[in-house]
């Protein structure tokens, strides 16, 4: 009985809450409401022109600017070191792994990359062309550094 | 001993030689025609038959294996639906090169038989080597079953992405490269032990 009410007392809540505030449109489910599964957006196209972005921190991984579909990535087989691998980059021209993806967990550089920078879609992604449905506020190095002199991108 | 046997040869020549005594000369040409008609037919459908996918994949190995990998991929699903079957890349199209390698494939019959690649972990353990195959044979034919579908000739490069209009106009062009050297792997998972 006890439980019944509390239901109804937190269902009134929620009844009342919502009629003060307007209903949230933005975000990723859109005006969906919870209770609701919201309709799945449409397949983005990966951008593909193979043009470097800028970084957002120096310890920002790259993101991949080709398309990555399909490729195998597995305890057989690396399809991102056909290319970007070391002895490979002479032929293809692509950017190297960096030597950190050589170092093991006690900073040895060993010959092959390291087991733990093996998955390359952990940390590096492939982006799609968007709109980002939530605007993000991230500020750039220079821009919170009050004394620092004003540059880098979005100055 | 020899002389038996040429006794013998002699005996079949005359019989094959002799004109026929009962049938018509209109029978046995007309007969030899239908006959050849219906032979040939017969054998080419036969061939045929080994020719399609259902065959293919009707062995666990195939179906299990490497049928799977291909779905996921470009060439069994796509925005057109247009789409590669297992004979369209692995078995040239033309007539002599096809009895060729029909006949080649006879060594996978006896795999068959024999259960070469008929656990996973053998199949894993095969699978550098029968790709291996696979790779030499497009190399040497320059890379024909890809070129069957996708004619340089017609490849619009300003179509394609920077990437790959530089390489398709560059070494493709020159013909330094064909096809399999780059796009191994395309319809079928890499096997471990390859250069990267």
């Amino acid at each position: 009985m006890k439980a019944a009410i509390a239901i109804v007392l937190v269902a009134l809540a929620g009844l009342a809450g919502a009629q003060g505030t307007p209903a949230v449109v933005n975000g990723l489910r859109g005006p969906t409401p919870l209770d609701a599964e919201s309709k799945a957006p449409p397949l983005a196209k990966t951008i593909n022109d193979d043009q470097r972005r800028a970084r957002s921190f120096p310890a920002q991984p790259p993101v991949i600017p080709h398309q990555v579909d399909n490729y195998q990535v597995d305890l057989r087989f690396n399809k991102c070191m056909s290319c970007h691998g070391r002895e490979r980059v002479g032929e293809s021209q692509a950017p190297m792994v960096s030597v950190t993806h050589f170092q093991d967990r006690d900073g040895m550089i060993r010959q092959e990359i390291s087991p733990r920078r093996y998955f390359c879609t952990q940390c590096h992604v492939a982006q799609s062309d968007v709109r980002p449905p939530v605007k993000s506020t991230f500020q750039d190095f220079y821009n919170v550094q009050p004394d620092a002199p004003a540059k880098g991108k979005g100055k | 001993m020899i002389r038996r046997l040429l006794e013998r040869v002699r005996y079949w020549w005359s019989v094959w030689s002799r004109p026929a005594v009962h049938l018509s000369l209109g029978f046995l040409t007309l007969g030899g025609f239908i006959m050849g008609v219906v032979f040939w037919g017969g054998f080419n459908t036969a061939m045929e038959m080994t020719n399609r996918e259902p065959f293919c994949t009707g062995c666990h190995e195939m179906h299990d294996n490497v049928f799977q990998e291909l779905k996921p991929t470009i060439h069994y699903s796509n925005r057109s639906g247009v789409r590669a079957t297992c004979p369209d890349c692995h078995v040239p199209h033309n007539w002599t090169s096809k009895l060729a390698r029909k006949m080649q494939a006879s060594k996978e019959v006896w795999g068959k038989i024999f259960g070469t690649i008929n656990t996973k972990e053998k199949f894993e353990a095969k699978r550098l080597e029968l790709a291996k195959h696979e790779w030499a044979r497009l190399k040497a034919n320059d890379s024909l079953e890809c070129r069957n579908c996708h004619n340089f000739e017609s490849m619009d490069f300003t179509r394609q992405s920077q990437r790959a209009a530089n390489q398709h106009s560059t070494a493709l062009a020159r013909k330094e490269k064909t096809c399999i050297d780059c796009h191994k792997g395309i319809a079928h998972r890499l096997a471990a032990g390859m250069a990267q």
